[in-house]
C-alpha cells in the first residue's frame, strides 16, 4: 500500500505536499523557497560556473593587456608547460604543499592527544594554540618576515647569546626559502588541526581505551592502534583542507617573501596574480588558473563524494 | 585513562611533567611571534638595532602606534593605515550582514521547504566554498567594471557576498536540518507562510548559528588579500593591503616597530572578536568537516 504513494521517504517530503495542499495560498507558498532561493542559484550560476567557463575562454586565448577573443586553442597551456617560473611554481606548490600537510596533522594530533590527558588550563593552552587561525595570512608573514630576519631575528638573537657560528637565513636563501613559508604556515594551521583532532577524540567511547588498557596495552600502542583509526574521517578532512589551504595560499607568499629571492618562492597562485595583473599575460594567467582549479578539482571530489555519502547515511 | 596514570606515581609524575613541559613549549612556539610583535611596536627604532627580539622595551613608547595609524607611508601616499582600517569595516560589515542573511533565507528554505532538486541547488552552491578564488579574478574585474563599481567599497562587498553565501548557507543549512520539523510542519497545517515560521520558529533558535557565521565570515572578509588587491584603489583599499605596502614601501629607514604596530592594529579586530567568541570561531572552522 505504502509502495504505491509517489512519495520519497524522508520525513520532509512525507510531510511536504500534504502541508501544502491544506494552505490557502499553497500555490505562492509552494513556489517561495524556490524564489528565495532563485537569486543565489543565479549569483553560484553566474559568478562561479558562469566565471571558470569564462577563464576558461580565456586561457585558450592570445589575451594580454586587455581580454582579446582571438582563440590560439591549448597554445598558452604549451607556453605555460614550457615555462620554468611555472615550474618552480608547481614544484614549490608540491614541497610546500606535502610539508605543510604532514607536519600540520603531526603537531596536530601529538597536540591533542597530550592535551586529552585531562590537562589543567586545557582552555587557555586551546585559545593559546589556535589564536593565529584568526590572524590574516598578511600579519603572520610580516611577523615571521621579522623573526626570520637574518640581521635582527632569530639568527641575531641566538648569536647575542653566544652562538656566533649559528645561522638561520633561509628567507634570503634561494634554496631554503620556501621551508620559511612551510614554518609561517604551519604556525598558522596546526592549532586548527589541533582543535579538530581533539573534536574527534572527544567523540571516541572512552570504553574502547579502558578495554585496551585492561589487556595490558601500552598509551602509545593504543593510541597508535586503536584511536588513530577511529580518527580516520578526522585525518581525511583535516587533509582535504589544509591541502585547500596550500593550493590558496596567496597572501602568505606575498607577505613572506614577495616570492623571492628572485622567483624561488612562487607558487602557482602568486604566479597567476603576477601574469594576469602585473605581466599583462592574461591569457598564460588565465590557463595557471585552470590548472589550479584542475588541482583543487582533483583533491575535492574525493571529498564531496564521502561527504555526500556519509550524509546519506547519517 | 589519567586515573590509571595517577595511581602509578613516581614514574608517572615524571610523565606528567613531561607532559606539561612539551605542552608549554608548543605554547611558547605559538604564544612568541605575538609577544614580540607588541614589544617591538613599542620600542624605539635606537633599542630594536640595539637589543634582540625578547629583551624586553626599556622605554615604551607609542610612537609606532600613531605613527603607523596616521603617518606611515603606504606606498605612495603616507596616510598610515587608520584610514584603510575604517574601510575594512565599512566593506566587513555589510558584507558579513548581506551574506548571513541571504544564508539563513537559504539554509531555512532548502532543509524545511524541500523540494525536487534541492539537494542538488545545494550541492551546486556548495561547490562555491572550494574554488581557488584565481579562477573567477578576471571574469570579476571585468564583471565590475560594467557594473561601473570597480575599484570601489560597493565592489569589493559584493565579491565577497557571492562569494560568502556558499559558506554561510552551509552553516545554516546544516544547522536547520537538526532542527525537529514537527514544529514546522504544525505551523504549516496551521496555514503560517513563509516568512512567518522563519521569523517566529527557526529564528529564535538560531542564535548560535548567527554567531558562527558572522563571526566566519567577518574573519574571512577581514583577513582577506586577494579581493582586496585585485578590486580595489588607493582610497578603497582594506587595511589587509595597506598593511602589506607599509612594509614594502622602501623608501627611507626600514621603522621595524611601525611595521609591527600596524600588523597589530590590523590583526586586533579578528583576534577581539576570537578571544571574546573563541568557541563560535572554533565552531565555524569547524562546521565545513566534522559533522554534528
Amino acid at each position: 500500500m505504502r509502495d504505491s504513494l509517489p512519495m520519497k521517504n524522508t520525513s520532509a517530503s512525507r510531510l511536504g505536499p500534504g502541508a501544502k495542499r491544506s494552505t490557502p495560498s499553497g500555490g505562492l507558498q509552494a513556489w517561495l523557497p524556490r524564489l528565495v532561493l532563485a537569486p543565489s542559484v543565479a549569483i553560484s550560476l553566474f559568478f562561479v560556473y558562469g566565471f571558470m567557463l569564462w577563464t576558461f575562454v580565456l586561457s585558450l586565448t592570445s589575451s594580454r593587456m586587455l581580454p582579446s577573443y582571438d582563440f590560439v586553442g591549448f597554445g598558452q597551456y604549451a607556453r605555460l608547460m614550457a615555462n620554468e617560473r611555472w615550474w618552480v611554481a608547481s614544484t614549490n606548490l608540491m614541497i610546500f604543499g606535502v610539508l605543510f600537510v604532514a607536519v600540520c596533522l603531526v603537531i596536530g594530533a601529538l597536540l591533542a592527544i597530550l592535551l586529552d590527558q585531562k590537562i589543567r588550563q586545557e582552555g587557555a593552552l586551546r585559545t593559546i594554540y589556535l589564536y593565529p587561525m584568526a590572524l590574516s595570512f598578511i600579519v603572520t608573514g610580516v611577523v615571521w618576515k621579522w623573526l626570520l630576519n637574518p640581521q635582527l631575528g632569530i639568527q641575531a638573537m641566538v648569536q647575542g647569546w653566544g652562538f656566533e657560528s649559528f645561522r638561520f637565513d633561509w628567507i634570503v636563501d634561494p634554496d631554503m626559502a620556501i621551508y620559511t613559508l612551510v614554518i609561517a604556515a604551519v604556525w598558522q594551521a596546526s592549532g586548527f588541526v589541533m582543535a579538530l583532532f581533539l573534536a574527534g577524540l572527544r567523540g571516541i567511547d572512552d570504553s574502547i581505551i579502558k578495554a585496551a588498557q585492561l589487556d595490558g596495552a601500552s598509551l602509545p600502542r593504543i593510541y597508535l592502534r586503536v584511536v588513530m583509526p577511529c580518527l580516520r574521517p578526522v585525518v581525511f578532512s583535516a587533509v582535504m583542507i589544509l591541502a585547500h589551504i596550500a593550493i590558496k595560499s596567496f597572501d602568505l607568499v606575498v607577505a613572506l617573501t614577495g616570492g623571492g629571492p628572485g622567483y624561488a618562492t612562487d607558487l602557482p597562485a602568486t604566479f597567476m596574480y603576477a601574469h594576469a595583473f602585473t605581466r599583462a599575460q592574461i591569457g598564460l594567467g588565465s590557463a595557471s588558473a585552470m590548472l589550479m582549479l584542475g588541482g583543487v578539482l582533483a583533491i575535492l571530489i574525493p571529498y564531496l563524494y564521502s561527504e555526500l555519502r556519509s550524509r546519506k547515511h547519517g | 585513562m589519567a586515573n590509571v596514570i595517577r595511581r602509578q606515581t613516581p614514574t608517572a609524575r615524571l610523565g606528567r611533567g613531561l607532559l606539561y613541559s612539551v605542552l608549554i613549549l608548543a605554547a611558547l612556539f605559538y604564544i612568541l611571534p605575538l609577544v614580540v610583535m607588541l614589544m617591538t611596536s613599542v620600542k624605539p627604532l635606537s633599542e630594536i638595532s640595539a637589543g634582540s627580539l625578547l629583551s624586553l622595551p626599556q622605554n615604551p613608547t607609542l610612537a609606532p602606534w600613531t605613527k603607523a595609524w596616521g603617518e606611515a607611508c603606504t606606498g605612495m601616499r603616507c596616510e598610515g593605515v587608520g584610514g584603510y582600517f575604517w574601510n575594512s569595516f565599512a566593506i566587513v560589515i555589510p558584507a558579513v550582514l548581506i551574506s548571513t542573511t541571504i544564508g539563513a533565507l537559504n539554509g531555512y528554505a532548502l532543509t524545511k521547504w524541500r523540494f525536487k532538486g534541492s539537494e542538488l541547488v545545494f550541492a551546486l552552491m556548495l561547490f562555491g566554498c572550494f574554488i581557488p578564488f584565481q579562477v573567477v579574478l578576471l571574469p570579476m574585474a571585468q564583471t565590475l567594471g560594467w557594473l561601473g563599481i570597480s575599484s570601489s567599497r560597493a565592489g569589493l562587498i559584493l565579491v565577497h557576498v557571492v562569494f560568502g553565501i556558499a559558506f554561510t548557507t552551509l552553516f545554516f543549512r546544516n544547522f536547520y536540518v537538526g532542527i525537529p520539523n514537527e514544529l514546522v510542519s504544525a505551523a504549516k497545517l496551521d496555514g503560517a507562510g513563509f516568512f512567518r515560521i522563519f521569523w517566529r520558529i527557526l529564528l529564535p533558535v538560531s542564535a548560535p548559528i548567527i554567531v558562527v557565521s558572522v563571526i566566519w565570515q567577518f574573519t574571512q572578509i577581514w583577513n582577506d588579500f586577494l579581493f582586496g588587491v585585485a578590486f580595489s584603489a588607493h582610497n578603497t583599499q582594506p587595511v589587509t593591503v595597506a598593511l602589506n605596502n607599509l612594509v614594502n614601501t622602501s623608501t627611507g629607514v626600514r621603522e621595524y616597530n611601525v611595521d609591527m604596530a600596524a600588523a597589530m592594529i590590523a590583526a586586533l579586530p579578528t583576534l577581539v572578536v576570537y578571544v571574546l567568541a573563541g568557541k563560535y570561531f572554533v565552531r565555524g572552522l569547524t562546521a565545513g568537516s566534522v559533522k554534528g
